[in-house]
């Protein structure tokens, strides 16, 4: 029954699953190639960055330097501390990489979504098929439910190394994560008020074609949920996701200076590889969600419409790059944030900023669904700011009234 | 056939992680062994075709309570193995043992008394039928905001309420007591060395200024 129900699934079963198999295999193929692609791009334009060579030994540009580190860290002496809890040690390293393959598992990488016919569905062997793992119903759900069980490898490894420096960064790295994932979610919450499913599938079909009219000249704007969503749940899911990453300048979790490796202080040799394979995976994925989220997935510019398969394909990968090339200039360019600022930062402008854009967003869905005149839609507008700022007063006042009257009973009790 | 299977390999995970729990020395294996069983729910209520329920078993549960579990218990310190000979309520085993053996009896009764009245399927109510043709997530979305739409805010209420209490609770003392709280004493942290030799700085009691 449940398997029937998907229509590309009817037919014969053992077809069916040899072409799963193979799709999970590419994936997982292209995550490892592309992660060690990654750490080489990275490298490379932060050497650029900061006037440096960078990795020019291994293979032509030094492209094959991640995979002689990998083969280097397989051979290295494994480590595991006394103090450890062996079993939530030796388990946690796991519990960091599956959930960052499986959340790939979603991601639309390409297919051709053009015309009316245009649902992505491409033929592998005479088998109808798409370009991505799985489609399931709850789509973005699947991110959140994976990037939640992520946060557990942080926090057993740095429990179960039985050290000081790994449990510091553990708990800064699970007091991070939580909060930056209620600002995540918001900014998707947005996504999804526009687009009115969860399927990433249907989401990246839904912005194929052409967009609203810019200046009265046609077909020059993408369909893309950028222009209907907005520029604010964008950039809150960029910063957001950043955070989520444990990316610089949110690299609290393992900084340096302040608590030696953070959670991965006490890994070594192939376990601490992959942690770092699991950290690198997520840039990918998260690049991979943004992309389908706010900029059309496998859809190119509107005005641009060859034919095939592969061209979402390299629509989606130049799309990923400009993503994995924003995190490298903001590594390069900026500090690492204070614990404070980071809470902050969280808490007191991205939550509020998104979650007032989300209101906004559903005031004017449910405006457009009533088919309100321009006239409701400013008066209502207009007073419904004002009941807001009048409330936003009133909790400023308070908070500052309270303020007061603690810094008067300190200075009574204290003479 | 494929519905079995998956309902076979599914009930595995969740009853050896549900074992796991009851078994494990340590209160953190006990908590990780409790994810399982989560996310060996989340696999039937796929199988069941309500991947809402799936999701969001793995994004509340397993992401979020089981983690403030995890938080309590590493924060509170009580993440060693315990010596279960110690009983901490008199006559507590006994008692265990008799409400587990009746909630067990109550739940064989309900799966073979009340198999079709459970479910819905066999209701007859077309609304409650599975192949209605709108996904689970719209289903629960709609009767959430028109039927339940009272149940849900107050929930919704309820929740903010629990969280605001939590903070008046803590927050009891004067803050003229917690400023006494943060003096240096209070913030001495033990430290042993490598070889478990007290390593640990001494810091004195900084006197208050008496203005």
């Amino acid at each position: 029954m449940m398997f029937a129900q998907d229509p590309l699934y009817a037919g014969d079963w053992l077809g069916d699953a040899l072409i799963a198999g193979l799709k999970v295999l590419v994936a997982f193929a292209f995550l490892l190639v592309a992660v060690m692609l990654n750490i080489w791009f990275l490298r490379k334009v932060i050497s650029d960055f900061q006037n440096r060579i960078g990795p020019n030994t291994a293979g032509r540009w030094g492209i094959l330097q991640s995979l002689a580190d990998g083969i280097k860290l397989f051979f290295k002496e494994d480590l595991i501390p006394e103090n450890s809890d062996r079993f939530a040690f030796k388990l946690a390293p796991y519990l960091s990489l599956v959930p960052a393959f499986l959340v790939f598992a979603i991601i639309p990488i390409g297919g051709d979504f053009n015309g009316d016919d245009g649902d992505g569905v491409v033929s592998i062997f005479g088998h109808d098929t798409l370009l991505q793992v799985a489609d399931p119903p709850v789509g973005v759900l699947w991110f959140l439910a994976m990037s939640s069980l992520a946060i557990y490898g942080v926090m057993l490894a740095g429990w179960s190394s039985g050290s000081k420096y790994p449990l510091i960064g553990s708990v800064r790295a699970s007091a991070q994560m939580v909060s930056y994932e209620a600002a995540l979610g918001l900014a998707l919450a947005s996504v999804l008020l526009v687009s009115g499913t969860l399927s990433t599938h249907a989401m990246v079909i839904d912005q194929s074609g052409e967009g609203p009219a810019f200046l009265g000249i046609e077909n020059i704007l993408p369909a893309w949920y950028l222009l209907p969503v907005g520029i604010v749940p964008f950039v809150v899911f960029i910063i957001a996701g950043t955070a989520e990453l444990n990316h610089p300048p949110f690299d609290l979790v393992e900084a340096e200076q302040e608590i030696v490796g953070g959670f991965h202080t006490e890994y070594s040799s192939i376990r601490f590889a992959l942690f770092f394979l699991a950290e690198f995976m997520n840039q990918i994925t998260m690049g991979a969600l943004l992309v389908t989220l706010f900029l059309g997935g496998p859809n190119g510019p509107a005005f641009f419409f060859p034919e095939g398969w592969w061209i979402g394909v390299f629509w989606f990968f130049v799309k990923l790059m400009g993503f994995l090339f924003l995190l490298v200039w903001v590594r390069a360019t900026l500090p690492r944030f204070r614990y404070d600022q980071l809470m902050d930062f969280g808490w007191k402008l991205l939550i509020p900023l998104s979650l007032g854009w989300f209101i906004l967003l559903a005031f004017i869905q449910v405006g457009r669904d009533e088919a309100w005149s321009t006239a409701q839609f400013v008066g209502l507008g207009v007073g419904l700011a004002a009941v807001f700022l009048a409330l936003a007063g009133m909790l400023t006042l308070a908070i500052r009234n309270a303020r007061n009257e603690r810094i008067e009973e300190m200075e009574d009790a204290h003479g | 056939m494929a519905e079995f299977i998956t309902f076979f390999f599914g009930a595995a995970i969740i009853l050896a992680g549900a074992i796991g729990v009851v078994v494990a020395r340590n209160a953190v294996h006990s908590a990780l062994f409790l994810i399982q069983t989560l996310l060996g729910v989340a696999v039937i209520f796929v199988v069941q075709e309500a991947h809402f329920l799936a999701a969001v078993q793995i994004v509340v549960y397993a992401g979020a309570i089981v983690i403030v579990f995890l938080f309590v218990i590493m924060l509170l310190g009580v993440d060693k193995a315990e010596d279960l000979g110690v009983e901490p309520i008199a006559g507590q085993k006994p008692l265990a043992v008799v409400l587990g053996a009746s909630l067990l009896a109550t739940a064989i009764t309900f799966v073979l008394v009340a198999t079709d009245g459970a479910t819905g399927v066999g209701s007859g109510d077309p609304e409650r039928q599975l192949d209605s043709g709108i996904t689970d997530i719209e289903r629960i979305g709609r009767v959430l905001f028109t039927e339940y739409a009272v149940a849900f805010q107050l929930t919704a209420a309820l929740l903010t309420i629990g969280v605001i209490g939590a903070v008046v609770l803590t927050r009891s003392q004067s803050s003229a007591d917690q400023l006494d709280d943060l003096a240096p004493a209070s913030v001495d942290l033990p430290s042993l060395a490598p070889e478990g030799a007290n390593d640990e700085h001494h810091v004195d009691t900084v006197e208050e200024d008496a203005s």
